[in-house]
């Protein structure tokens, strides 16, 4: 048997793909595994639970905190990404342009992203403190307002501010990612454009549009993933707060799970996040990767 | 944080001839146990992370005296505060880890099974230090036995700017929640108006939330742990704590537990509740030094209810029963627990840990300093959390979920009504008692 499995020009194969295999084993899938047995039981943290089927689901079903959290969530991972892809591409474009100290503008570009998350949130925290605001000081300092703006406390202002420190953080991934997919496209189909007289609007919409669909596909897959499931920015800034205003679902599964204990719950909340993952991973698939030529055909 | 080590020494020369006379009129309860601590033993002492760096020097300094006399190594760890609630789980969970772990509210409930009984050593303490407070007591006892030995509540009382409140037309803040409201009403109108944490604060939210509740006689449950919170008291509470915040700073539904600190100290405010904390951020700070001069500290005022009622945070020693030297685990907190060792770490603390047992009502700390005088009560009018029902994975998951807290910050910016946030709070709380 190993004879002919030294004979196969398979096994080679497998075999190199096996440590790559057994990572992915131990730490993606039996995580996700043991996260998804713990949402059908009633583990607490420090006992052991019993499976309770979907009871977990059952009970979040009629809960209003975890559709509020839904809906928060959905509406963060919505605007953001839209914001960070308008304001992504727009930066990219720009930064493909012939700037003088062009490296340089490219490297101070990636400085939000590269800030960890945490110190990036207290800054944060403090521009939309309910008294000490920056943007609060210089608008009454200017006499535009007579107050401070209720940033973090009004529902409405809780989460356009956190959805805009969420943007601030996610553009420069949107913008460097797609400037890389811009640099790749030939300068001649440009030119060849141009002298058939086609507008920089037309040159934008049917030769570079077209050409980044493939990069844009990516990655927005990853932008919308990253702000689907983030916690730092929230945790720090309001942890969910006012009245649940902006609390996400992976904020409210860590809440329940970890401080509340309820460890069975917290990972129900969590497995409820994969479908509308799945979903958004999904469309981006076949929304967006469906041009044959990716695989060679003609499109 | 401001004591020098003269009065370090002078407070506790006074304290071990204090509790020297003090001891006979005690020791008339349990028999003192003997442990005899295992051979070649060594423990693991997991605890907080200290908010006052004397706790955490007085703590590792007794360590160091049990290990000299006894030959024990002790090794002392610290997580933040927060991480302490999943590490204890854990640890209990899987068997290993610390000896020793100092927790907070009802974390030794979670998993009483995985705690070695402290019961005879509990009885001891108590008998010879006056007994355990009730509130603290509550903490660490279930079902007659003691899972755990309390050790502290960390104070929290009102702290205000003497200057305003005069200004304002007050000599003190008012005793009784009706005048609190006039008072509170009398600072607003002079620009200088008081502060309360209603956003997901944990410590400050909590606090404030179950004084509100309390103090107007309502509670989460009955002492069967059936949920009660949609009760004429709550909705009461809840009217009052409107009327309250009418009168606040813009802001404090999202205020987490160091917003108070900043506003206060910003002379935003000039009323708000903390721990001592507060008052040190100002006294060891020069240029506040106008400000700490003008602070001035009191207990929350009295409700309906007739009684100082309040949730402080509290922690508890446990011992897991993993350990492999739990007779050595046990004479190292008996020697933490003695008056020589306990009246230090109290001094050391600043006024921040409130002693469990009655006795160390007369460490030097409190009388030290007008300001620490209320958070000297702390533990004489605590009440756990959960109150009145039984401790467990449903008490501390309501609470983590802040279904109190979010309950006033409804109702108190006017997103429902008192009548619906009462009912609201009821059917989140009903989720985790219901079995």
């Amino acid at each position: 048997m190993f004879a002919s499995l030294g004979q196969s020009r398979n096994a080679p194969g497998l075999l190199f793909m096996l440590p790559a295999a057994v990572f992915l084993l131990c730490f993606l899938a039996y995580p996700l595994g043991v996260g998804t047995w713990l949402g059908f039981t009633d583990t607490k943290i420090g006992r052991p639970g019993q499976f309770i089927g979907l009871e977990n689901y059952e009970m979040l079903w009629t809960d209003s905190v975890f559709w509020l959290s839904v809906f928060n969530t959905v509406l963060y991972t919505a605007v953001a990404s839209v914001l960070k892809f308008a304001l992504g591409l727009w930066l990219a474009l720009l930064l493909n342009e012939n700037l003088p100290f062009k490296s340089f503008f490219r490297a101070i570009v990636l400085l939000p992203w590269v800030v960890p998350t945490v110190l990036s949130a207290i800054a944060f925290w403090w521009i939309f403190d309910s008294q000490f605001s920056v943007i609060s000081w210089a608008l009454m300092k200017f006499g535009w307002i007579d107050r401070p703006i209720n940033f973090l406390g009004d529902s409405f202002n809780a989460r356009a501010s956190v959805i805009s420190a969420n943007v601030w953080r996610g553009i420069p991934f949107v913008a460097i990612s797609l400037l890389a997919g811009l640099q790749t496209i030939s300068p001649s189909l440009q030119e060849a454009a141009s002298l058939d007289g086609a507008t920089s609007w037309q040159r934008f919409r049917f030769v570079t549009l077209p050409m980044l669909t493939p990069i844009i596909a990516v990655v927005m897959t990853f932008s919308v993933l990253f702000t689907f499931t983030d916690f730092q920015l929230i945790y720090v800034l309001t942890k969910g707060g006012p009245v649940n205003a902006t609390h996400l679902m992976a904020t409210l599964s860590f809440q329940r799970g970890i401080p509340g204990g309820q460890l069975g719950e917290g990972a129900a909340i969590a497995v409820a996040m994969v479908p509308f993952l799945l979903a958004a991973i999904l469309f981006s698939f076949f929304g967006l990767q469906r041009r044959k030529w990716q695989q060679g055909g003609a499109d | 944080m401001t004591i020098s080590r003269r009065d370090l020494l002078a407070g506790t020369a006074g304290v071990l001839a204090g509790a020297g006379f003090g001891l006979p009129a005690f020791a008339q309860g349990a028999a003192e146990p003997q442990f005899k601590p295992e051979a070649g033993a060594s423990l693991r002492v997991l605890r907080w992370a200290p908010f006052v760096k004397g706790d955490e020097d007085a703590w590792i300094a007794n360590s160091k005296k049990f290990t000299e006399k006894t030959g024990i190594d002790v090794k002392i760890d610290k997580e933040s505060w927060e991480d302490i609630r999943p590490k204890a789980a854990v640890a209990a969970n899987v068997g290993s880890g610390p000896d020793i772990m100092l927790v907070w509210f009802d974390d030794p409930h979670q998993y009483p099974d995985k705690l070695v009984d402290v019961t005879p050593l509990a009885n001891y303490l108590g008998g010879k230090y006056g007994g355990w407070y009730p509130g603290l007591e509550g903490y660490g006892k279930k079902d007659g036995k003691f899972i755990a030995l309390p050790l502290a509540s960390i104070g929290n009382a009102l702290l205000y700017r003497d200057s305003q409140i005069k200004a304002a037309g007050f000599q003190d803040v008012p005793k009784d929640t009706k005048g609190f409201l006039e008072l509170c009403k009398a600072l607003k109108a002079k620009g200088t108006p008081a502060g309360f944490a209603h956003g997901k604060a944990v410590g400050d939210g909590n606090n404030y939330a179950h004084w509100l509740l309390w103090s107007h006689g309502g509670q989460m449950v009955d002492d069967k742990g059936k949920v009660t919170i949609n009760s004429p008291e709550t909705v009461a509470a809840l009217k009052y704590a409107t009327e309250l915040y009418k009168t606040f700073i813009p802001g404090t539904e999202s205020w987490l537990d160091i917003n108070n600190n900043r506003a206060f100290l910003a002379n935003q405010i000039s009323l708000t509740a903390n721990g001592v904390s507060l008052y040190y951020s100002a006294k060891n700070d020069p240029k506040l030094a106008e400000i700490a001069a003008d602070i001035r500290s009191t207990n929350f005022p009295i409700g309906p209810v007739g009684k100082s009622v309040e949730l402080s945070q509290t922690t508890s020693s446990i011992i897991f029963k993993h350990t492999k030297f739990p007779q050595a685990a046990q004479a190292y907190l008996k020697f933490m627990y003695e008056a020589e060792q306990m009246n230090d770490w109290i001094k050391g603390s600043s006024a921040y840990c409130c002693q469990a047992l009655k006795a160390f009502e007369s460490n030097p700390i409190w009388t030290s300093d007008p300001i620490h005088a209320p958070y000297a009560k702390s533990s004489a009018m605590l009440r756990p959390n959960g109150y009145a029902g039984p401790l467990g994975p449903a008490s501390a998951a309501v609470m983590a979920d802040y279904v109190l807290v979010d309950m006033f910050a409804e109702a108190v910016t006017g997103q429902r009504t008192p009548e619906e946030a009462a009912k609201r709070a009821e059917q989140r709380a009903t989720r985790y008692y219901r079995g």
